[in-house]
Protein backbone atom coordinates (compact mmCIF):
# COMPACT_ATOMS: atom_id res chain seq x y z
CA UNK A 1 0.00 0.00 0.00
CA UNK A 2 2.67 2.50 1.07
CA UNK A 3 4.27 1.79 -2.30
CA UNK A 4 1.36 3.31 -4.10
CA UNK A 5 0.92 6.06 -2.00
CA UNK A 6 4.30 7.36 -2.67
CA UNK A 7 4.54 7.24 -6.76
CA UNK A 8 0.43 9.07 -6.51
CA UNK A 9 0.90 13.28 -6.06
CA UNK A 10 -1.09 13.46 -2.63
CA UNK A 11 0.02 16.43 -0.78
CA UNK A 12 2.88 15.29 2.11
CA UNK A 13 1.06 18.01 4.50
CA UNK A 14 -0.38 16.02 7.67
CA UNK A 15 -4.12 15.72 7.34
CA UNK A 16 -5.67 18.00 9.35
CA UNK A 17 -7.21 15.94 12.47
CA UNK A 18 -11.02 15.73 13.00
CA UNK A 19 -13.55 14.83 14.95
CA UNK A 20 -14.17 10.62 13.35
CA UNK A 21 -17.42 10.50 11.98
CA UNK A 22 -19.22 9.01 14.35
CA UNK A 23 -19.28 11.31 16.90
CA UNK A 24 -20.11 14.31 14.72
CA UNK A 25 -22.55 12.01 12.92
CA UNK A 26 -24.12 11.48 16.92
CA UNK A 27 -23.70 15.34 17.75
CA UNK A 28 -27.18 16.51 16.49
CA UNK A 29 -29.11 13.85 17.65
CA UNK A 30 -27.43 14.01 21.13
CA UNK A 31 -28.62 17.75 21.63
CA UNK A 32 -32.07 16.79 20.67
CA UNK A 33 -32.28 14.09 22.97
CA UNK A 34 -30.71 16.36 25.54
CA UNK A 35 -33.41 19.22 24.39
CA UNK A 36 -35.91 16.69 25.04
CA UNK A 37 -34.90 15.59 28.42
CA UNK A 38 -34.88 19.53 29.56
CA UNK A 39 -37.89 20.03 27.62
CA UNK A 40 -39.79 17.11 29.86
CA UNK A 41 -37.52 17.95 32.81
CA UNK A 42 -38.78 21.46 32.96
CA UNK A 43 -42.09 21.39 31.45
CA UNK A 44 -41.23 22.98 28.69
CA UNK A 45 -44.36 21.28 26.76
CA UNK A 46 -47.35 19.46 28.14
CA UNK A 47 -46.88 15.53 28.47
CA UNK A 48 -49.69 15.05 26.09
CA UNK A 49 -47.92 17.38 23.64
CA UNK A 50 -44.38 15.68 24.17
CA UNK A 51 -44.06 13.12 26.80
CA UNK A 52 -40.93 12.55 28.47
CA UNK A 53 -38.09 10.32 27.33
CA UNK A 54 -38.10 8.05 30.29
CA UNK A 55 -41.88 7.20 29.68
CA UNK A 56 -41.30 6.43 25.68
CA UNK A 57 -38.40 4.21 27.11
CA UNK A 58 -40.62 2.40 29.69
CA UNK A 59 -43.30 2.40 27.21
CA UNK A 60 -40.41 0.13 24.74
CA UNK A 61 -39.56 -1.78 27.50
CA UNK A 62 -43.09 -3.11 28.49
CA UNK A 63 -43.85 -3.59 24.21
CA UNK A 64 -40.48 -5.59 24.66
CA UNK A 65 -41.63 -7.82 27.79
CA UNK A 66 -44.78 -8.54 27.06
CA UNK A 67 -44.21 -9.93 23.66
CA UNK A 68 -46.46 -7.26 22.07
CA UNK A 69 -44.02 -5.77 20.41
CA UNK A 70 -42.17 -9.05 18.43
CA UNK A 71 -45.95 -9.84 17.51
CA UNK A 72 -46.59 -6.35 15.61
CA UNK A 73 -43.21 -6.45 14.29
CA UNK A 74 -43.77 -9.77 13.07
CA UNK A 75 -46.93 -8.84 11.14
CA UNK A 76 -45.63 -6.08 9.53
CA UNK A 77 -42.58 -8.00 8.34
CA UNK A 78 -44.32 -10.84 6.97
CA UNK A 79 -46.17 -8.32 4.90
CA UNK A 80 -43.11 -6.41 3.95
CA UNK A 81 -41.77 -9.82 2.86
CA UNK A 82 -44.82 -11.54 0.83
CA UNK A 83 -45.28 -7.78 -1.02
CA UNK A 84 -41.95 -7.13 -1.03
CA UNK A 85 -41.19 -10.45 -3.16
CA UNK A 86 -44.05 -10.72 -5.51
CA UNK A 87 -43.66 -7.21 -6.67
CA UNK A 88 -39.66 -6.98 -7.13
CA UNK A 89 -40.00 -10.89 -9.07
CA UNK A 90 -42.86 -8.69 -11.39
CA UNK A 91 -40.80 -5.44 -11.81
CA UNK A 92 -38.05 -7.23 -12.88
CA UNK A 93 -39.74 -9.44 -15.19
CA UNK A 94 -41.95 -6.18 -16.72
CA UNK A 95 -38.46 -4.00 -16.38
CA UNK A 96 -36.33 -6.35 -18.37
CA UNK A 97 -39.54 -6.47 -21.33
CA UNK A 98 -39.83 -3.42 -21.12
CA UNK A 99 -35.87 -2.63 -21.41
CA UNK A 100 -35.15 -4.85 -24.22
CA UNK A 101 -38.30 -4.53 -26.63
CA UNK A 102 -39.64 -1.40 -27.25
CA UNK A 103 -42.91 -2.63 -28.94
CA UNK A 104 -43.16 -4.36 -24.95
CA UNK A 105 -42.82 -1.02 -23.76
CA UNK A 106 -45.56 1.02 -25.81
CA UNK A 107 -47.96 -1.45 -24.98
CA UNK A 108 -47.49 -1.25 -21.54
CA UNK A 109 -46.13 1.88 -20.75
CA UNK A 110 -49.20 4.02 -20.76
CA UNK A 111 -51.15 0.96 -17.91
CA UNK A 112 -48.18 1.12 -15.96
CA UNK A 113 -48.02 5.21 -15.85
CA UNK A 114 -51.52 5.07 -14.68
CA UNK A 115 -51.27 2.69 -12.76
CA UNK A 116 -47.74 4.14 -10.87
CA UNK A 117 -49.98 8.08 -11.13
CA UNK A 118 -52.33 6.84 -8.65
CA UNK A 119 -50.07 6.54 -5.14
CA UNK A 120 -50.68 3.86 -2.99
CA UNK A 121 -52.98 5.64 -0.74
CA UNK A 122 -55.13 6.12 -3.56
CA UNK A 123 -55.57 2.80 -3.92
CA UNK A 124 -56.30 1.94 -0.31
CA UNK A 125 -60.12 3.36 -0.45
CA UNK A 126 -60.64 1.19 -4.11
CA UNK A 127 -59.16 -2.08 -3.40
CA UNK A 128 -60.93 -2.10 0.21
CA UNK A 129 -64.07 -2.95 -1.46
CA UNK A 130 -63.05 -5.76 -3.37
CA UNK A 131 -60.40 -7.35 -1.36
CA UNK A 132 -61.86 -6.34 2.07
CA UNK A 133 -59.37 -5.23 4.85
CA UNK A 134 -56.93 -7.82 5.70
CA UNK A 135 -53.73 -9.71 4.59
CA UNK A 136 -54.65 -9.39 0.87
CA UNK A 137 -54.92 -5.91 0.73
CA UNK A 138 -51.98 -4.69 2.27
CA UNK A 139 -50.12 -7.43 0.51
CA UNK A 140 -51.43 -6.45 -2.65
CA UNK A 141 -50.52 -2.62 -1.71
CA UNK A 142 -46.85 -3.58 -0.56
CA UNK A 143 -46.57 -5.67 -3.91
CA UNK A 144 -47.67 -2.27 -6.05
CA UNK A 145 -45.00 -0.23 -4.05
CA UNK A 146 -41.67 -2.46 -5.10
CA UNK A 147 -43.19 -2.92 -8.40
CA UNK A 148 -42.66 0.54 -9.58
CA UNK A 149 -39.26 1.32 -8.61
CA UNK A 150 -37.55 -2.36 -9.53
CA UNK A 151 -39.42 -1.93 -12.95
CA UNK A 152 -38.33 1.78 -13.72
CA UNK A 153 -34.81 1.35 -12.44
CA UNK A 154 -34.90 -2.13 -14.39
CA UNK A 155 -35.85 -0.64 -17.57
CA UNK A 156 -34.01 2.40 -17.21
CA UNK A 157 -30.21 0.69 -16.54
CA UNK A 158 -31.09 -1.30 -20.03
CA UNK A 159 -32.28 2.01 -21.60
CA UNK A 160 -28.77 3.66 -20.53
CA UNK A 161 -26.64 1.03 -21.44
CA UNK A 162 -23.59 2.75 -22.78
CA UNK A 163 -23.55 2.93 -26.49
CA UNK A 164 -19.94 2.19 -26.71
CA UNK A 165 -20.66 -0.75 -24.73
CA UNK A 166 -22.95 -1.82 -27.32
CA UNK A 167 -20.65 -1.24 -30.53
CA UNK A 168 -18.07 -2.81 -29.27
CA UNK A 169 -20.31 -6.01 -28.15
CA UNK A 170 -21.28 -5.81 -31.75
CA UNK A 171 -17.65 -5.38 -32.96
CA UNK A 172 -17.38 -8.94 -31.77
CA UNK A 173 -20.10 -10.22 -33.08
CA UNK A 174 -22.27 -11.07 -29.78
CA UNK A 175 -24.58 -13.11 -29.53
CA UNK A 176 -27.96 -12.25 -27.40
CA UNK A 177 -27.02 -14.51 -24.70
CA UNK A 178 -23.21 -13.54 -24.90
CA UNK A 179 -24.64 -9.81 -25.26
CA UNK A 180 -26.74 -10.10 -21.88
CA UNK A 181 -24.32 -12.08 -19.93
CA UNK A 182 -20.74 -9.89 -20.37
CA UNK A 183 -22.03 -5.92 -21.34
CA UNK A 184 -26.02 -6.04 -20.19
CA UNK A 185 -25.48 -8.00 -16.48
CA UNK A 186 -22.50 -6.22 -15.14
CA UNK A 187 -23.66 -2.85 -16.52
CA UNK A 188 -27.22 -3.59 -15.18
CA UNK A 189 -27.05 -4.95 -11.92
CA UNK A 190 -25.74 -2.14 -9.89
CA UNK A 191 -28.86 0.25 -10.73
CA UNK A 192 -31.73 -2.26 -11.00
CA UNK A 193 -30.28 -3.02 -7.25
CA UNK A 194 -30.17 0.80 -6.65
CA UNK A 195 -34.08 0.14 -7.78
CA UNK A 196 -34.77 -2.80 -5.54
CA UNK A 197 -33.05 -1.14 -2.52
CA UNK A 198 -35.43 1.81 -3.28
CA UNK A 199 -38.47 -0.88 -3.61
CA UNK A 200 -37.88 -2.16 -0.33
CA UNK A 201 -37.76 1.51 1.62
CA UNK A 202 -40.78 2.21 -0.37
CA UNK A 203 -42.97 -0.96 0.45
CA UNK A 204 -42.03 -0.58 4.58
CA UNK A 205 -43.38 2.89 3.53
CA UNK A 206 -46.42 2.18 1.74
CA UNK A 207 -47.25 -0.76 4.90
CA UNK A 208 -46.98 1.92 7.44
CA UNK A 209 -49.86 3.40 5.58
CA UNK A 210 -51.88 0.50 5.07
CA UNK A 211 -51.64 -0.28 8.44
CA UNK A 212 -52.51 3.45 9.12
CA UNK A 213 -55.55 3.20 7.12
CA UNK A 214 -56.49 -0.41 7.40
CA UNK A 215 -55.57 -3.16 9.70
CA UNK A 216 -55.50 -4.10 13.96
CA UNK A 217 -52.13 -5.70 14.06
CA UNK A 218 -48.80 -4.43 12.76
CA UNK A 219 -46.56 -1.28 14.28
CA UNK A 220 -48.69 0.80 11.76
CA UNK A 221 -51.69 0.08 14.13
CA UNK A 222 -49.71 0.84 16.74
CA UNK A 223 -49.36 4.53 16.59
CA UNK A 224 -53.26 4.02 15.23
CA UNK A 225 -53.94 2.57 18.66
CA UNK A 226 -52.03 4.52 20.46
CA UNK A 227 -53.06 7.89 19.44
CA UNK A 228 -57.15 6.86 20.11
CA UNK A 229 -55.82 5.91 23.16
CA UNK A 230 -54.04 9.56 23.82
CA UNK A 231 -51.00 7.78 24.78
CA UNK A 232 -48.53 9.69 23.21
CA UNK A 233 -45.26 7.56 24.46
CA UNK A 234 -46.84 4.37 22.80
CA UNK A 235 -47.00 6.92 19.34
CA UNK A 236 -43.30 7.82 19.82
CA UNK A 237 -42.74 4.66 20.94
CA UNK A 238 -44.25 3.34 17.57
CA UNK A 239 -42.35 5.76 15.27
CA UNK A 240 -39.26 5.17 16.83
CA UNK A 241 -39.56 1.36 15.79
CA UNK A 242 -40.86 2.17 12.33
CA UNK A 243 -38.12 4.56 12.11
CA UNK A 244 -35.61 1.84 13.44
CA UNK A 245 -36.51 -0.93 10.71
CA UNK A 246 -36.62 1.36 7.81
CA UNK A 247 -32.99 2.14 8.80
CA UNK A 248 -32.24 -1.43 9.43
CA UNK A 249 -33.06 -2.45 5.95
CA UNK A 250 -31.65 0.81 4.45
CA UNK A 251 -28.39 -0.21 5.77
CA UNK A 252 -28.07 -3.44 5.00
CA UNK A 253 -29.06 -2.76 1.29
CA UNK A 254 -26.66 0.28 1.07
CA UNK A 255 -23.96 -2.28 2.63
CA UNK A 256 -24.94 -4.61 -0.37
CA UNK A 257 -25.12 -2.02 -3.13
CA UNK A 258 -22.01 -0.68 -2.88
CA UNK A 259 -20.58 -4.24 -2.71
CA UNK A 260 -22.21 -4.51 -5.66
CA UNK A 261 -20.50 -1.11 -7.35
CA UNK A 262 -16.98 -1.81 -5.55
CA UNK A 263 -15.61 -2.85 -9.41
CA UNK A 264 -16.85 0.82 -10.98
CA UNK A 265 -14.18 3.51 -11.41
CA UNK A 266 -14.63 6.03 -8.42
CA UNK B 1 -42.04 -1.82 -38.73
CA UNK B 2 -44.34 -1.12 -41.42
CA UNK B 3 -48.04 -2.64 -41.35
CA UNK B 4 -48.25 -3.19 -37.56
CA UNK B 5 -49.76 -1.05 -35.03
CA UNK B 6 -47.99 2.09 -34.42
CA UNK B 7 -46.60 2.38 -30.53
CA UNK B 8 -49.39 4.91 -29.62
CA UNK B 9 -52.29 2.62 -30.59
CA UNK B 10 -50.54 -0.19 -28.81
CA UNK B 11 -50.33 1.40 -25.32
CA UNK B 12 -54.41 2.08 -25.96
CA UNK B 13 -54.59 -1.93 -25.74
CA UNK B 14 -54.29 -3.31 -22.08
CA UNK B 15 -56.93 -0.50 -21.09
CA UNK B 16 -59.21 -1.84 -23.80
CA UNK B 17 -58.98 -5.12 -23.13
CA UNK B 18 -59.84 -4.53 -19.16
CA UNK B 19 -63.00 -2.52 -20.06
CA UNK B 20 -64.18 -5.26 -22.54
CA UNK B 21 -63.36 -7.48 -20.03
CA UNK B 22 -65.38 -5.57 -17.41
CA UNK B 23 -68.11 -5.28 -19.17
CA UNK B 24 -68.15 -9.11 -20.19
CA UNK B 25 -68.23 -9.63 -16.82
CA UNK B 26 -70.70 -7.27 -15.52
CA UNK B 27 -72.95 -8.79 -18.02
CA UNK B 28 -73.00 -12.36 -17.55
CA UNK B 29 -73.22 -10.86 -13.90
CA UNK B 30 -70.02 -12.20 -12.67
CA UNK B 31 -69.31 -10.76 -9.20
CA UNK B 32 -71.16 -8.58 -6.94
CA UNK B 33 -72.71 -5.18 -9.03
CA UNK B 34 -72.00 -3.24 -6.09
CA UNK B 35 -68.75 -4.14 -5.66
CA UNK B 36 -68.15 -4.00 -9.92
CA UNK B 37 -70.49 -1.85 -10.96
CA UNK B 38 -70.43 -2.10 -14.94
CA UNK B 39 -68.50 0.40 -16.96
CA UNK B 40 -71.89 2.51 -18.47
CA UNK B 41 -73.24 2.97 -14.65
CA UNK B 42 -69.85 4.07 -13.45
CA UNK B 43 -69.68 6.53 -16.35
CA UNK B 44 -72.89 7.70 -15.35
CA UNK B 45 -72.40 8.41 -12.05
CA UNK B 46 -68.73 10.06 -12.62
CA UNK B 47 -70.60 12.54 -15.16
CA UNK B 48 -73.42 13.40 -12.67
CA UNK B 49 -70.44 14.16 -9.85
CA UNK B 50 -68.11 15.64 -12.68
CA UNK B 51 -71.16 18.14 -13.73
CA UNK B 52 -71.43 18.93 -10.18
CA UNK B 53 -69.44 22.08 -8.58
CA UNK B 54 -68.63 20.02 -5.20
CA UNK B 55 -65.91 18.36 -7.00
CA UNK B 56 -64.57 20.97 -8.92
CA UNK B 57 -64.02 23.24 -5.42
CA UNK B 58 -62.33 19.41 -3.63
CA UNK B 59 -59.83 19.24 -6.71
CA UNK B 60 -59.07 23.14 -6.56
CA UNK B 61 -58.70 22.83 -2.85
CA UNK B 62 -56.36 19.37 -3.10
CA UNK B 63 -54.55 21.19 -6.07
CA UNK B 64 -54.09 24.49 -3.90
CA UNK B 65 -52.91 22.34 -1.06
CA UNK B 66 -50.74 20.30 -2.83
CA UNK B 67 -48.59 23.10 -4.69
CA UNK B 68 -48.53 24.68 -1.00
CA UNK B 69 -46.77 22.40 0.83
CA UNK B 70 -44.71 21.72 -2.33
CA UNK B 71 -43.61 25.00 -2.38
CA UNK B 72 -42.50 25.36 1.34
CA UNK B 73 -41.13 21.24 1.30
CA UNK B 74 -38.60 22.35 -1.95
CA UNK B 75 -37.19 25.23 -0.84
CA UNK B 76 -36.88 23.90 2.14
CA UNK B 77 -35.24 20.88 0.74
CA UNK B 78 -32.76 22.75 -1.76
CA UNK B 79 -31.40 24.67 0.67
CA UNK B 80 -30.46 21.96 2.75
CA UNK B 81 -29.41 19.93 -0.08
CA UNK B 82 -27.01 23.17 -1.13
CA UNK B 83 -25.89 22.68 2.09
CA UNK B 84 -24.98 19.53 2.56
CA UNK B 85 -23.84 19.55 -0.75
CA UNK B 86 -21.48 22.29 -0.34
CA UNK B 87 -19.86 21.49 3.13
CA UNK B 88 -18.26 18.45 4.29
CA UNK B 89 -19.19 19.99 7.69
CA UNK B 90 -22.57 20.20 7.17
CA UNK B 91 -23.27 16.93 5.93
CA UNK B 92 -21.03 14.94 8.27
CA UNK B 93 -22.85 16.96 10.89
CA UNK B 94 -26.79 16.29 9.64
CA UNK B 95 -26.32 13.79 7.07
CA UNK B 96 -26.56 10.79 9.40
CA UNK B 97 -29.40 12.23 11.42
CA UNK B 98 -30.97 13.07 7.71
CA UNK B 99 -30.12 9.77 6.26
CA UNK B 100 -31.95 7.86 9.43
CA UNK B 101 -34.96 10.55 9.59
CA UNK B 102 -35.89 9.74 5.93
CA UNK B 103 -36.30 6.63 6.89
CA UNK B 104 -39.16 7.66 8.88
CA UNK B 105 -42.25 6.27 6.71
CA UNK B 106 -43.58 9.38 6.20
CA UNK B 107 -46.62 8.62 7.44
CA UNK B 108 -45.46 7.78 10.56
CA UNK B 109 -45.42 11.47 10.95
CA UNK B 110 -48.75 11.96 10.96
CA UNK B 111 -49.48 11.22 14.37
CA UNK B 112 -46.77 12.92 15.37
CA UNK B 113 -48.14 16.71 13.36
CA UNK B 114 -51.62 15.74 14.49
CA UNK B 115 -50.14 16.25 17.87
CA UNK B 116 -47.99 19.17 17.05
CA UNK B 117 -49.66 21.01 14.78
CA UNK B 118 -53.61 19.97 15.40
CA UNK B 119 -55.66 18.90 12.96
CA UNK B 120 -56.09 22.14 10.37
CA UNK B 121 -54.65 23.58 7.39
CA UNK B 122 -51.00 23.73 9.29
CA UNK B 123 -50.71 20.23 9.83
CA UNK B 124 -51.89 19.41 6.06
CA UNK B 125 -48.80 21.58 4.79
CA UNK B 126 -46.40 20.60 7.32
CA UNK B 127 -47.01 16.74 6.41
CA UNK B 128 -46.83 17.19 2.40
CA UNK B 129 -43.68 19.86 3.59
CA UNK B 130 -42.08 16.89 4.86
CA UNK B 131 -42.58 14.27 2.18
CA UNK B 132 -41.28 16.65 -0.25
CA UNK B 133 -38.08 17.50 1.50
CA UNK B 134 -36.33 14.41 1.66
CA UNK B 135 -36.08 12.97 -2.20
CA UNK B 136 -35.62 17.33 -3.06
CA UNK B 137 -32.76 17.90 -0.23
CA UNK B 138 -31.47 14.13 -1.31
CA UNK B 139 -31.25 14.59 -5.43
CA UNK B 140 -30.13 18.38 -4.93
CA UNK B 141 -27.48 16.87 -2.42
CA UNK B 142 -26.03 14.43 -4.29
CA UNK B 143 -25.91 16.13 -7.39
CA UNK B 144 -23.96 19.18 -5.90
CA UNK B 145 -21.63 16.52 -4.02
CA UNK B 146 -21.48 14.46 -7.29
CA UNK B 147 -20.16 17.33 -10.04
CA UNK B 148 -17.43 15.57 -11.79
CA UNK B 149 -14.10 16.58 -10.28
CA UNK B 150 -12.84 17.11 -13.99
CA UNK B 151 -14.91 20.38 -14.32
CA UNK B 152 -13.90 21.69 -10.71
CA UNK B 153 -10.34 20.98 -12.28
CA UNK B 154 -11.29 23.02 -15.02
CA UNK B 155 -13.02 26.00 -12.71
CA UNK B 156 -9.89 25.95 -10.95
CA UNK B 157 -7.56 26.56 -14.13
CA UNK B 158 -10.22 29.43 -14.88
CA UNK B 159 -9.74 30.89 -11.37
CA UNK B 160 -12.93 30.63 -10.80
CA UNK B 161 -14.21 32.59 -7.51
CA UNK B 162 -16.55 30.32 -5.26
CA UNK B 163 -19.69 31.93 -6.38
CA UNK B 164 -18.61 31.56 -10.16
CA UNK B 165 -18.25 27.96 -9.24
CA UNK B 166 -21.49 27.53 -8.02
CA UNK B 167 -23.35 28.75 -10.39
CA UNK B 168 -21.00 28.28 -13.95
CA UNK B 169 -20.29 24.13 -12.35
CA UNK B 170 -21.26 23.27 -9.82
CA UNK B 171 -25.52 24.19 -10.01
CA UNK B 172 -25.41 23.40 -13.84
CA UNK B 173 -23.70 19.96 -13.15
CA UNK B 174 -26.06 19.07 -10.97
CA UNK B 175 -28.97 20.36 -12.51
CA UNK B 176 -30.76 16.97 -13.89
CA UNK B 177 -30.10 15.72 -10.39
CA UNK B 178 -32.14 18.81 -9.00
CA UNK B 179 -35.18 18.49 -11.39
CA UNK B 180 -34.98 14.59 -10.59
CA UNK B 181 -35.28 15.51 -6.83
CA UNK B 182 -38.31 18.11 -7.87
CA UNK B 183 -40.05 15.73 -9.59
CA UNK B 184 -39.98 13.54 -7.31
CA UNK B 185 -40.38 15.98 -4.80
CA UNK B 186 -44.15 16.89 -6.65
CA UNK B 187 -45.10 13.40 -6.51
CA UNK B 188 -44.56 13.10 -2.80
CA UNK B 189 -46.45 16.36 -2.66
CA UNK B 190 -49.57 14.88 -4.15
CA UNK B 191 -49.56 11.94 -2.14
CA UNK B 192 -49.36 13.55 0.65
CA UNK B 193 -51.62 15.76 0.25
CA UNK B 194 -54.42 12.82 -0.35
CA UNK B 195 -52.75 11.57 2.81
CA UNK B 196 -53.24 14.58 4.77
CA UNK B 197 -56.78 14.76 3.59
CA UNK B 198 -57.48 11.35 4.94
CA UNK B 199 -55.77 11.30 8.28
CA UNK B 200 -55.90 15.23 9.68
CA UNK B 201 -59.21 16.33 9.23
CA UNK B 202 -61.46 14.58 7.10
CA UNK B 203 -64.22 15.39 4.18
CA UNK B 204 -62.38 17.73 2.23
CA UNK B 205 -60.70 17.52 -1.00
CA UNK B 206 -60.07 14.88 -2.85
CA UNK B 207 -58.74 12.75 -0.16
CA UNK B 208 -62.34 13.46 1.66
CA UNK B 209 -63.89 12.24 -1.74
CA UNK B 210 -62.13 9.02 -1.63
CA UNK B 211 -63.25 8.04 1.82
CA UNK B 212 -66.56 9.62 1.53
CA UNK B 213 -66.75 7.05 -1.38
CA UNK B 214 -65.55 4.07 0.77
CA UNK B 215 -67.58 4.90 3.36
CA UNK B 216 -70.92 4.57 1.31
CA UNK B 217 -69.49 1.93 -0.89
CA UNK B 218 -69.66 3.93 -3.24
CA UNK B 219 -67.56 2.09 -5.79
CA UNK B 220 -68.04 4.27 -9.06
CA UNK B 221 -67.03 7.19 -6.79
CA UNK B 222 -64.30 5.69 -5.78
CA UNK B 223 -62.75 4.41 -9.48
CA UNK B 224 -63.70 9.02 -10.71
CA UNK B 225 -61.52 9.63 -7.45
CA UNK B 226 -58.41 7.23 -8.48
CA UNK B 227 -59.07 8.20 -12.16
CA UNK B 228 -58.33 12.22 -11.31
CA UNK B 229 -55.79 11.06 -8.42
CA UNK B 230 -53.85 9.19 -10.95
CA UNK B 231 -54.67 11.97 -13.68
CA UNK B 232 -54.12 14.54 -11.79
CA UNK B 233 -50.47 13.34 -10.42
CA UNK B 234 -49.60 12.26 -14.21
CA UNK B 235 -50.66 16.52 -15.27
CA UNK B 236 -48.17 17.75 -12.23
CA UNK B 237 -45.64 14.81 -13.39
CA UNK B 238 -45.95 15.87 -16.87
CA UNK B 239 -45.45 19.56 -16.77
CA UNK B 240 -42.00 19.42 -14.64
CA UNK B 241 -40.62 16.78 -16.58
CA UNK B 242 -41.30 18.87 -20.06
CA UNK B 243 -39.51 21.73 -17.49
CA UNK B 244 -36.55 19.25 -17.11
CA UNK B 245 -36.86 18.60 -20.58
CA UNK B 246 -36.55 21.97 -21.35
CA UNK B 247 -33.65 22.95 -19.24
CA UNK B 248 -31.44 20.20 -19.64
CA UNK B 249 -31.66 19.58 -23.41
CA UNK B 250 -28.34 17.57 -23.44
CA UNK B 251 -29.78 15.24 -21.35
CA UNK B 252 -30.66 11.82 -23.20
CA UNK B 253 -34.05 10.85 -22.07
CA UNK B 254 -36.23 7.86 -23.02
CA UNK B 255 -39.43 9.86 -24.15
Amino acid sequence: MSDFALSLPVSTAPRPWRFPAWSTALLLPALGLVLWLAAARFGWLAPNMLPAPQDVWLTLQDLASSGELAQHALWSMGRVAQGFTTGAGLGLVLGIGMGLWPRFEALLRPSFLAIVQVPVIGWVPLLMLPLGIGETLEIVIVAKAALVPVTLNTRDAIHALPRPLLEVAATFRYGRLQLLRRVVLPATVPPVFTGVRYGLTSCWKALVAVELLASSEGLGYLLVWGRQMFQMDLVIAGVLLIAAIGLIFDTALAAIERRLQRWRPA
Amino acid sequence: MSGSLPSRWLGALPPVALLLAWQGAASIGWGDPRLLPPPGSVLVTAWARLADPGLATALGVSLGRCLAGFALGAALGLGFGLLCGLSGAAARLVGPSFHALKNVAVFAWIPLIALWFGMGEEARLAFIAVAVVTPVALNVWEGIAGTPPLLLEVGAAFRFSSWQRLFRIRLPAALPSILTGLQLGLIHAWLATIGAEYFLAKGTGLGGLLIEGRDRFDMALLILGVVLLGGIGMLLNQALWRLAVRLTPWRTTPA
